[in-house]
């Protein structure tokens, strides 16, 4: 009986903590495998607006992404409070969209040149003018097709 | 006096912080959600080399002032009804070629869902958020359109059989089925829709 008594008596033991690194890495890989990097930082304001007949960008590789809007806070002191267009990290003008439209063309494989979307990521209180003229640099570099990113929702929101 | 037994084991303990400080790193650095938005093309900017005329009551003029109000075939109109005024033209049929059509075959409305245009216009100082909502709704009507036709055909949603053919991960063999499907559908009610430069007044 000695041998039963001997068990319980002492301190409970201490929960093993060996697997605990498994299990973080697991969650690790988890989200390692499901997103995606960010790119570049966002130096304008972007609400996008909402709407309902939307499509999924799949393959991000196909992806060019124009940003447009109210600098944030902290640029406002430099670059005013006019929707400006932000291209990779920078603030540029409308003029420098078609060079940089070439020059991501350029960085992509040959096979995926001619299949490349603009992503437009705008500020729903943008005004068109500034957008009309982005469409028209890109129909000069021959970048027609684009995608106007909205989040899913009802779009007579964006009337508010 | 030499050592027995196995080397002392290495303690593993802050292997959980390492592997967290690393799951941390990812979770800032990273997006979960994928993109979607609106597809449409722009027109190229060559001109077409033949003038094709169209007749003006295949036209649905859309306008859209600065303070966001609608002016759609010489009235003014609100945006909820839009998507309604735009399948009505489309559906229209007018010179009764369109078997398929089951608008009201007015007169000096479109004649066929093929010959349709939709024209839209706006101001440089319309809010891009109102765009948007009026892009949204003329995609709206055309895929209301197309679901109608897929659903008397095939028994399920266009939109449905689109967003499954765009997948990547869908199986090769089913995508080249939709395929044809999906193109049938656009065939029955094609994206005509034209946008002309901005106006500044």
């Amino acid at each position: 009986m000695a041998k039963f008594n001997k068990k319980k008596s002492g301190d409970v033991p201490a929960v093993s903590t060996a697997s605990l690194p498994d299990i973080v890495f697991m969650l690790l890989f988890f989200f390692m495998t499901v997103t995606t990097m960010k790119d570049s930082s966002l130096m304008v304001d972007n609400t996008l607006p909402n709407a309902t007949e939307t499509k999924k960008l799949e393959k991000k590789d196909r992806v060019i992404y124009i940003y447009v809007g109210k600098p944030t806070s902290q640029y406002q002191k430099t670059f005013g409070t006019e929707p400006k267009i932000q291209l990779n990290d920078k603030f540029a003008d409308v003029s420098e969209i078609g060079s940089f439209i070439l020059q991501e063309r350029a960085k992509k494989p040959q096979e995926l040149q001619n299949v490349l979307t603009t992503a437009l990521k705008v500020d729903k209180y943008a005004n068109m003018g500034l957008i009309s003229d982005i469409k028209q640099e890109l129909r000069k570099v021959n970048a027609l097709k684009v995608n106007y990113t909205t989040y899913e929702g009802d779009s007579f929101q964006n009337l508010r | 006096m030499p050592r027995r037994g196995a080397p002392p084991e290495v303690n593993a303990g802050s292997m959980a912080d390492i592997a967290f400080l690393l799951l941390i790193f990812f979770l800032v650095t990273t997006t979960i959600e994928t993109d979607a938005g609106l597809d449409r093309m722009l027109p190229p900017i060559e001109p077409p080399e033949t003038d094709v005329v169209i007749k003006q009551k295949n036209i649905f003029t859309v306008n859209i002032n600065k303070n966001g109000q609608l002016l759609v075939e010489e009235e003014l109109l609100d945006l909820k009804n839009l998507r309604e005024a735009a399948i009505a033209f489309l559906d229209n049929g007018g010179d009764g070629t369109c078997n398929y059509c089951k608008g009201k075959k007015e007169e000096s409305s479109s004649d066929n869902p093929t010959k349709a245009i939709i024209s839209l216009k706006n101001d440089r100082e319309t809010k891009y958020g109102t765009y948007i909502t009026v892009q949204n709704e003329i995609v709206g009507a055309y895929n209301d359109l197309r679901n109608r036709e897929a659903q008397r055909l095939y028994g399920t949603d266009f939109t449905e059989m689109e967003a499954k053919y765009l997948n990547p991960e869908t199986a090769s063999e089913i995508r080249d089925e939709l395929k044809e499907k999906v193109e049938k559908i656009q065939e029955l009610f094609p994206q005509k829709f034209s946008e002309a430069e901005t106006t500044t007044n």
